[in-house]
């Protein structure tokens, strides 16, 4: 009753995330699978961690969560920081960062929370080639996006192909009501016109384990939280028997 | 033991105390699912005074710090996360409990003589709970809280004359700035909570001078026993001490199911926007405030009309303090010969129905863009949920009722 | 009220066993509370261990780094400065350093130290807590007398330690200055906060 009740609230949810429009792949969640998370933390602190900072975030905690010693961590992944108890900064200053794109690239420590994984997931993977804008790159899910295509030498070149969609509109003309056709180029699908070192399997796995590690960065606790709340719900039912006993033998003088 | 508790009894009404408002308090031996939710509403201000201490060691009201102090709360402090979340899902488990708490009162007419000022003593609790939570929301400093606060307090700007010097006054600047944060931080912490406490005293000693009314809504006074005490009466404690302690229990389950499964509750909990930092050059795409407030700003937006020589903009700032007045007038506008719902004509409950589901609507669209078919609906349900009060002295006159029991059933 | 027989032991049970797993879980409760209050993971990597070059450190020099939000000395001390150590003994309150907390065991040695030149302690007075003012040199002083050989004093309450840390007697402080855990990375590099590898 109570999940139903849940799903029912979910179902209705007010703020619903925002997509620019775009239709959102849906992506699998798993903070249990290890493996992908180390392999999203290498890819984040690598990549992302050039521009953008998690500055909410400590290595060793990262390091910790994730089953990588703090020796592993100074060696693979301390790249813009000296000590293991340091926040994830990011390495270029955020002055540079704003002349170079325009705008500072956003703390990354709780975008999953905020955008959803659905949307980080399709954003890494709808950047095209657009040869007009300043980056030579956009985006459909973020249209005209300052952030350039970081990882294209993974994934390739990818083409927009738009299709022409034909819509009918009912418009006043001189008093009368005429049928007016617009035509509308929209996006269609992404062609791959130059292939990268990944294939597009590949490619998606890796951004699979990027958005994976992304959720965990936005709220580290959810690796506990289930767990704990588990004990919590059997320590209280354990406790409502005993109680509602209680309730019942005293409640006899009243029947 | 017994020296010690004699000791303190001579020097402090500790027995007295105990005996006039626990063991030799008579409730109505009748109460049903519905006189759950005073109890709870304690629980959780107590846990709200709690958890809030606890987050105040290490949240900073500064603008520059308010949030990444948050996110060290959620990550840096042992247990942070847990006490966060306590609180930010006791602020919505609270206005549930309130809510049914206020539903329960309009069921059994819990509000009618002798019990007016018990009521009007808890719509003030109300109102004071509101101011609590609408400041308790600008703390975390997301873009929500930010906007949310601008909005709101861009609402006494309407004021003829005063306004724009007032919203100046309330926000300590121009613009919601870090003033206004350190100011709904001092509000939130201690000067509210302070006036809810007292407050919530006062609900009680009025309480227990006359007593609680039941689901028959007749009065167990008028039929006492040979030794004074009511017929239908039994002992607050022990009997409703330890069925209390199993509704607090379940609810503890429930609250503990939202708090470690859904903390968020697809955004219903916690917004989605609210985990961007406040951002002074950048809108939400749209400001919706949480739940609990959505009903009353439905009410707010309603109005699109200009009349009587008013900007619609006030009417509808008019109308959402209205729609919080006519709960005040509740004991003098029912004229009904009976209090409970069960023994009330088809009016009554045909009335109360529509009201709640108006209310139910309002609240839904208050989150959703007002515009088109929204709107529309929005301005029918705000029609019904006035006329529910405004009509009441008609339909609770001519309301065919079902006599009233002499004793509880 | 019925008049049924009321079991007064089974209420008494249940009752105990009700309020028995209630304050169980209130202890639960209670706990995050309280670990809420431990240094947070901030303060932690704040008081992360410290490293120390002291390539540079000459002879009677002395170098003062920050660590867990305190004053650590690192003193070259010189030859005639060690030979002077035992001839104070008899001055001194805790000369041989018995006190245990005040230093790790492989420091608890005449001169209180791993290499007997490098004195390495706290400086904070083990009074109450003032960071003594450093009188390195022998001889004359207005507040210390003509024969002062060299240490550190206390300005607040007059407490006077030798060049090893170690308090004189018939002053306030009660012990030595503390001797913090600290290793050799290097024979340049000091980390202080990380005990000595094999050491306990």
């Amino acid at each position: 009753m109570k999940k139903i009740l849940i799903a029912m609230l979910m179902a209705v949810a007010p703020a619903a995330f925002a997509s620019g429009g775009a239709k959102l792949d849906p992506v699998m969640i798993d903070l249990g699978d290890q493996a992908s998370l180390q392999n999203g933390a290498r890819i984040f602190v690598n990549y992302c961690l050039s521009c953008h900072s998690a500055s909410y975030m400590r290595y060793n905690r990262m390091g910790h969560d994730l089953g990588i010693s703090d020796e592993l961590v100074k060696e693979n992944l301390l790249f813009a920081a000296d000590k293991v108890g340091d926040l994830m900064k990011a390495v270029m200053p955020k002055e540079d960062a704003r002349d170079w794109f325009g705008t500072a690239p956003p703390d990354l420590s709780v975008t999953a929370r905020s955008r959803g994984a659905d949307w980080i997931y399709t954003y890494m993977r709808s950047f095209y080639r657009e040869d007009k804008s300043p980056s030579g790159w956009n985006n459909t899910v973020f249209p005209h996006v300052a952030m350039p295509h970081v990882l294209y030498e993974w994934q390739g070149h990818q083409r927009a192909v738009l299709r022409t969609e034909k819509e009918t509109h009912r418009v006043e003309e001189d008093g009368k009501s005429v049928e007016k056709t617009v035509e509308r180029q929209v996006f269609d699908r992404f062609e791959l016109e130059n292939p990268g070192s990944m294939s597009p399997q590949d490619y998606d796995k890796a951004m699979r384990d990027l958005t994976n590690f992304m959720v965990y960065l936005g709220e580290p606790a959810r690796l506990q939280r289930f767990t704990v709340g588990i004990y919590v719900l059997i320590f209280l039912a354990v406790f409502l028997v005993v109680a509602y006993l209680l309730k019942k033998e005293y409640w006899k003088d009243v029947h | 033991m017994q020296k010690l508790l004699t000791w303190v009894d001579e020097r402090f009404p500790l027995i007295k105390v105990w005996d006039e408002h626990l063991a030799k308090y008579y409730a109505p031996k009748n109460f049903n699912f519905w006189y759950y939710f005073g109890s709870l509403a304690l629980l959780v201000l107590v846990m709200q005074i709690v958890t809030g201490i606890f987050l105040t060691m290490h949240y900073k009201p500064d603008t520059q710090l308010a949030f990444a102090s948050v996110e060290y709360i959620m990550r840096d402090v042992d247990w942070g996360w847990l006490i966060r979340y306590m609180h930010s899902t006791g602020s919505s488990m609270f206005f549930i409990v309130v809510y049914l708490h206020m539903l329960r009162a309009m069921l059994y007419g819990s509000y009618r003589g002798p019990r007016e000022l018990l009521w009007l003593i808890g719509m003030v609790i109300f109102v004071a709970l509101m101011a609590e939570a609408f400041m308790g929301y600008l703390l975390p400093w997301g873009n929500m809280s930010y906007w949310g606060a601008q909005v709101i307090i861009s609402l006494f700007d309407a004021i003829p004359g005063i306004g724009p010097v007032l919203a100046e006054w309330i926000r300590g600047d121009f613009v919601v700035s870090d003033a206004t944060l350190n100011r709904f931080f001092a509000f939130h912490v201690i000067a509210i909570p302070l006036v809810l406490v007292i407050l919530v005293f006062v609900h009680l000693v009025a309480l227990h001078k006359v007593g609680s009314n039941n689901p028959d809504g007749i009065e167990i006074k008028k039929k006492k026993g040979a030794d004074g005490i009511p017929l239908d009466g039994i002992p607050f404690h022990p009997y409703y001490t330890v069925k209390d302690i199993v509704g607090v229990t379940v609810f503890l389950m429930v609250f503990a199911a939202i708090m470690f499964f859904a903390p968020e509750l697809g955004g219903w909990f916690l917004e989605h926007d609210n985990f961007v930092p406040a951002n002074i050059l950048q809108t939400p795409p749209e400001i919706v405030p949480l739940w609990y407030f959505t009903p009353y700003y439905s009410i707010l937006r309603a109005n699109v009309w200009n009349f009587l020589w008013v900007d619609a903009k006030i009417w509808g700032v008019l109308f959402m303090a209205l729609s919080l007045v006519v709960f005040f007038l509740l004991p003098w506008l029912d004229r009904s010969p009976v209090k409970s719902i069960r023994y009330r004509g088809w009016m009554y409950k045909t009335a109360l129905a529509i009201f709640i589901v108006a209310f139910l609507i309002l609240g839904w669209l208050g989150t959703q863009p007002a515009a088109g078919l929204n709107l529309i609906v929005a301005q029918i349900c705000t029609l019904l949920y006035f006329a529910f009060f405004a009509l009441m002295p008609i339909y609770t006159k001519y309301d065919k009722t079902k006599p009233e029991p002499e004793r509880v059933s | 009220m019925s008049n049924d027989v009321v079991d007064r032991s089974k209420r008494r049970f249940l009752t105990a066993v009700t309020s028995g797993v209630g304050a169980v879980g209130v202890v639960f409760a209670a706990t995050p509370f309280v670990l809420s209050m431990m240094p947070s993971a901030r303060a932690k990597a704040a008081g992360a261990p410290v490293e120390a070059d002291i390539s540079k450190l000459e002879v009677g020099q002395l170098l003062t780094v920050e660590w867990r939000g305190k004053p650590v000395w690192i003193l070259r001390r010189s030859p005639d400065m060690l030979k002077a150590l035992p001839n104070l003994d008899k001055q001194l309150a805790d000369p041989a350093s018995k006190v245990v907390d005040q230093q790790p065991t492989y420091a608890q040695n005449p001169t209180r130290s791993v290499k007997p030149e490098l004195l390495v302690v706290v400086g904070i007075c083990t009074h109450l807590g003032c960071s003594p003012v450093k009188k390195l040199e022998p001889g004359s002083d207005a507040i210390l007398g003509h024969d002062w050989p060299g240490g550190f004093f206390c300005p607040c309450h007059g407490s006077k330690f030798d060049l090893a840390g170690r308090v004189y007697k018939n002053v306030p402080a009660p012990t030595n200055l503390v001797v913090p855990p600290y290793s050799y990375l290097s024979d340049t590099r000091i980390l202080i906060g990380v005990d000595q590898k094999g050491a306990a």
